[in-house]
């Protein structure tokens, strides 16, 4: 099953993005001819699956939606058993560029897992509100614990070593928020190191992600809530 | 001596929710209506008035009665999300099981023409 260790595994959840997801493919395939990708098809309920095997992907459907964490740790299981040394999460939505991958990708060279982060001063991207003020105090928490400033630790465009593979193999949490911020902190609890490269990021191609003031304060409370457990797991395992 | 056991209680319950969450023995989604249980039943038991007063405001004759009404409640709402859960985890094993049907049919199909083009 071991394929060649120099290839980059680009790992694309994908749920209902018929419209972007060929396109995005098509960008990550002619970006570099180290690239596999793998769509994980999370329950889609329209013709992505199709849209991407066409595209020229391998194609991992999942028979009903599992959240994008639930995708991820698919997509890592993946990598790990194909004997990949590194993998990277792109958007299907075509908010990551694929011409960053190789910069995110560079990242792993100082480190474990490297993120594509939008707010170090790199583009325009902006948020305001409960989930601007929740992302700035996620960014500052996790800095702490991955010993390192981090500006944009909600970001799925990130890349992963070997070591950051067999980490989110091991542990990758589904819930809601968990996919990012929790596994960045297990992973920084479990001595992995993180590191992260500035990117701008893209409008999304097509669709629109709206999200209200009474969303972005739910998002604000679950993120807090996921943070907090997940620093007290921490604390626990380095005592135990 | 009552009131002090009823604290020693609640505080048992919401240690209990905290570290089958941190142990991973209970997801936040159901976590969210047990600690507002056990929250409750701390507030509860350390402010007893704080049930009488609520109970006249609420023009509730026994405050004992309130505090039935308020448990019925939220564990009707425990019980309930935990059949919609279970519905949901139900239908998703449903899934999983005929895609691994419709698999091993296909599977076998390989098989069959692998070994006939071996033949």
């Amino acid at each position: 099953m071991a394929e060649d260790s120099h290839r980059v595994l680009v790992i694309v959840p994908a749920w209902n993005e018929e419209a972007n997801v060929a396109n995005t493919i098509r960008e990550i395939l002619t970006a570099d001819s180290r690239y596999d990708v793998v769509v994980v098809d999370d329950g889609s309920t329209d013709a992505t699956a199709a849209a991407a095997r066409d595209a020229g992907a391998t194609v991992l459907v999942l028979p009903f939606n599992l959240g994008v964490g639930g995708a991820m740790k698919t997509g890592y299981t993946y990598a790990q058993r194909h004997g990949y040394s590194q993998a990277i999460q792109v958007d299907a939505d075509g908010q990551h560029n694929p011409a960053n991958i190789a910069e995110v990708l560079r990242g792993l060279d100082r480190a474990d897992i490297s993120i594509g982060a939008r707010f170090a001063d790199v583009g325009d991207y902006s948020v305001r509100g409960p989930r601007r003020w929740a992302m700035l105090f996620l960014a500052g928490v996790v800095s702490r614990v991955a010993k390192t400033r981090l500006t944009d630790v909600t970001s799925g465009f990130r890349a992963a070593n070997r070591r950051a593979i067999d980490q989110y193999v091991k542990y990758y949490p589904a819930e809601y928020l968990g996919d990012t911020i929790d596994s960045l902190v297990a992973a920084a609890h479990a001595g992995l190191s993180v590191t992260q490269v500035p990117v701008a990021m893209r409008p999304r191609a097509h669709g629109n992600p709206s999200q209200g003031p009474i969303g972005s304060s739910i998002y604000l409370f679950r993120s807090v809530f996921a943070l907090g457990l997940a620093l007290m797991r921490g604390r626990r395992k380095a005592a135990s | 001596m009552i009131v002090i056991v009823g604290i020693v209680f609640a505080l048992f319950i919401l240690a209990m929710i905290v570290w089958m969450l941190l142990s991973h023995r209970l997801r936040e989604k159901y976590a969210i209506l047990w600690l507002v249980i056990g929250i409750a039943m701390l507030v509860l038991t350390v402010f007893p008035d704080l049930l009488t007063v609520l109970a006249q405001t609420l023009g509730v004759q026994l405050p004992a009665n309130l505090l039935f009404i308020g448990a019925l409640a939220l564990l009707v709402g425990v019980t309930l999300h935990q059949s919609w859960e279970l519905s949901t985890a139900e239908d998703e094993t449903r899934r999983v099981a005929e895609e691994v049907a419709i698999l091993r049919a296909e599977v076998e199909a390989l098989q069959r023409a692998a070994e006939q083009g071996e033949a």
